[in-house]
């Protein structure tokens, strides 16, 4: 996966943006029709980015027409954060239709998504994971 | 001395590996045997079953497994906390107490069947009495869909659990008992936890919580570093070895594969969480925003420090009632130009299915390969896929369009797009659908209704 400098707006030239399973891992669940994604911090060093970066907004536009509404929880003590994703299956449980009627990857949907970081962590990010 | 129970996961959901139960009596030293079967669908699915046959709805697999350990059990002084009986948790118990006499146990096994959750034939006098039932995500009164429901149970806690322990019960089964409740229980019996200590009671639930889904605590469905998770064809089932302060250890037996590590932990904490700082349980409220983990050793972590806050005053209520029909039909297109050929075939049928004049409450088509798991995320195909599975799902208040559409699908084979194979299983089947419709209800109307007996093999 390329880096891209990143988009018009950010802080400043040395950001970088990488995709979020490169600092962080997640599973997934359903509660009815809204599926939870908790998203936790590889490496300590990672868990302010997550915290600062993987916004509620963020999420919500990530997913897009895939959900109707973000709502995020933080555990800090777990460097992790929980997402509730309403609306995210399709009804739900046995009305769906959904091969992923129970969420269960919506975790690796999200871990798609790409955040900015600063450059030394990039570099670090991307030396780790070179093909 | 500091006194520890461990208490031992023997089954993830209804289905899990049958192996696992066996292990975990065998392959070290446990005290208990928590077997967790109930998912919100399950009870849809037992529901079902017992509409068949009045004898069934419960998890058959239990009284198996239990002839197959029992022995052991009684011989090593192992006890069982299930909520196999689903829907029938009097039907599962006596299958239990004939598996005991077939495996020569007569007289040595003492059967705690705990019942009053189920509530269908109540639910009229509680609407009645002003108890609406409403469904928890749409506000809607359950006397929307009174005519349609199934089965209703309310999750009851671990207190009916402790006192079938207590009366020395050596298989507790129950119905709908909070997947938590199974590991609670035998806390509560073993240390004398007083039911408003909050948390430690926050603490038990949260053990409960992280052994409920068996090995996706203990290296199973990892995704961190899952390449490194060695030995998963003899997964170690986690074990809580909690003491008498509520603080805890995960492990699991050794030479067991899999692991336990803060990863793994971690990952299932977050399972099926909501508002992390209350996870609620007819028991109490576990602030998950307070437990600490470390790693103390090879498949050790310790976990410390939770807090926890009063019960509420009302129960969840786990309704079923009949919706509709559903049917899911899949054929599978090869290279070249597989996605292509995929989505004609998706054009075709859909507008067959409209110039019959079928009328669903929704059509899904997803394409395996393609979109199936992350949608629109996912991005554009490869243009080279080598193949691409169309499936294409109906749902609908009546059966006769849904029925129609499962004769839809093998048709395209011989009349669509080109290089189109995967239909040997023949027509898909019309599923019926069973819903649920999570509601509360006052604590005061269930818990009088609770009942503990004894029965003996």
């Amino acid at each position: 996966m390329p880096v891209k400098k990143a988009a018009a707006g950010a802080p400043t030239e040395s950001v970088q943006l990488v995709p979020l399973r490169y600092l962080a891992h997640a599973r997934s669940g359903d509660k009815g029709d809204t599926a939870n994604v908790g998203v936790i911090a590889l490496e300590p060093e990672y868990w302010p980015v997550l915290l600062r970066e993987v916004t509620r907004e963020r999420v919500a536009r990530h997913f897009g027409d895939m959900v109707s509404a973000v709502q995020r929880f933080e555990l800090p003590n777990l460097r992790a954060l929980n997402f509730l994703l309403h609306g995210a299956l399709d009804g739900g449980g046995t009305l769906s239709l959904k091969t992923d009627a129970q969420g269960k990857v919506y975790s690796t949907a999200l871990l798609r998504m790409e955040i900015p970081v600063s450059a030394p962590i990039a570099a670090t990010l991307l030396s780790r994971h070179a093909p | 001395m500091t006194r520890s129970i461990r208490v031992a996961a023997g089954q993830g959901f209804w289905g899990d590996w049958l192996e696992a139960p066996v292990r975990q009596v065998t392959d070290g030293p446990v005290d208990y045997l928590m077997m967790d079967y109930l998912a919100e669908v399950t009870m849809s699915i037992m529901q079902k079953q017992k509409g068949r046959n009045p004898a069934m709805g419960y998890a058959r697999d239990f009284p198996q497994v239990m002839e197959r350990i029992l022995p052991t059990m009684v011989e090593r002084g192992i006890r069982v906390t299930s909520n196999a009986g689903g829907v029938n948790p009097r039907g599962c118990a006596e299958a239990v107490l004939d598996a005991a006499r077939r495996a020569g146990l007569a007289g040595k096994v003492r059967v705690g069947l705990v019942t009053g959750d189920d509530i269908l034939d109540r639910l009229d006098d509680l609407i009645a009495r002003g108890h609406a039932l409403a469904d928890m995500d749409t506000g809607r009164p359950l006397s929307d869909i009174r005519d349609k429901v199934l089965s209703a149970n309310a999750y009851i806690g671990m207190a009916p659990i402790v006192q079938a322990l207590d009366q020395g019960a050596n298989v507790v089964i129950t119905g709908r008992v909070t997947d938590t409740g199974l590991t609670l229980g035998p806390l509560v019996h073993e240390f004398g936890w007083d039911p408003v200590d909050w948390d430690r009671i926050a603490a038990g639930t949260v053990a409960g919580h992280i052994i409920e889904c068996g090995a996706q605590a203990s290296g199973g469905n990892l995704l961190k570093d899952w390449r490194t998770v060695t030995g998963l064809e003899n997964p170690g089932f986690p074990i809580a070895e909690v003491s008498e302060d509520g603080s805890f250890v995960i492990t699991k037996h050794p030479g067991t594969g899999g692991v336990v590590n803060v990863a793994s932990v971690t990952e299932q904490l977050v399972y099926e969480m909501g508002d992390p700082r209350s996870y609620i349980t007819p028991d109490g409220v576990a602030d998950f925003t307070t437990i600490q983990l470390r790693q103390a050793g090879k498949d050790r972590v310790a976990v410390s420090g939770i807090s926890g806050g009063p019960r509420t005053d009302m129960l969840k209520v786990s309704i079923a009632w009949f919706y509709g029909y559903k049917a899911i039909g899949t054929l599978v297109y090869s290279w070249p130009d597989a996605f292509e050929k995929a989505r004609a075939a998706d054009a075709i049928l859909r507008k067959r299915l409209s110039a019959l004049g079928l009328e669903f409450e929704q059509i899904l088509t997803e394409y395996v390969g393609v979109d199936a798991t992350h949608g629109p995320l996912a991005g554009p195909p490869d243009p080279d896929l080598p193949e691409v599975q169309l499936r294409v799902g109906v749902r609908a208040r009546d059966k006769a369009p849904v029925e129609r559409f499962t004769r839809e699908i093998a048709p395209l084979v011989l009349t669509g797009p080109p290089s189109v194979t995967g239909f040997a299983g023949g027509r898909p089947q019309v599923e019926e659908i069973v819903a649920y419709w999570p509601a509360l209800v006052d604590r005061r109307e269930i818990e009088p209704h609770v009942k503990v007996e004894i029965l003996e093999a």
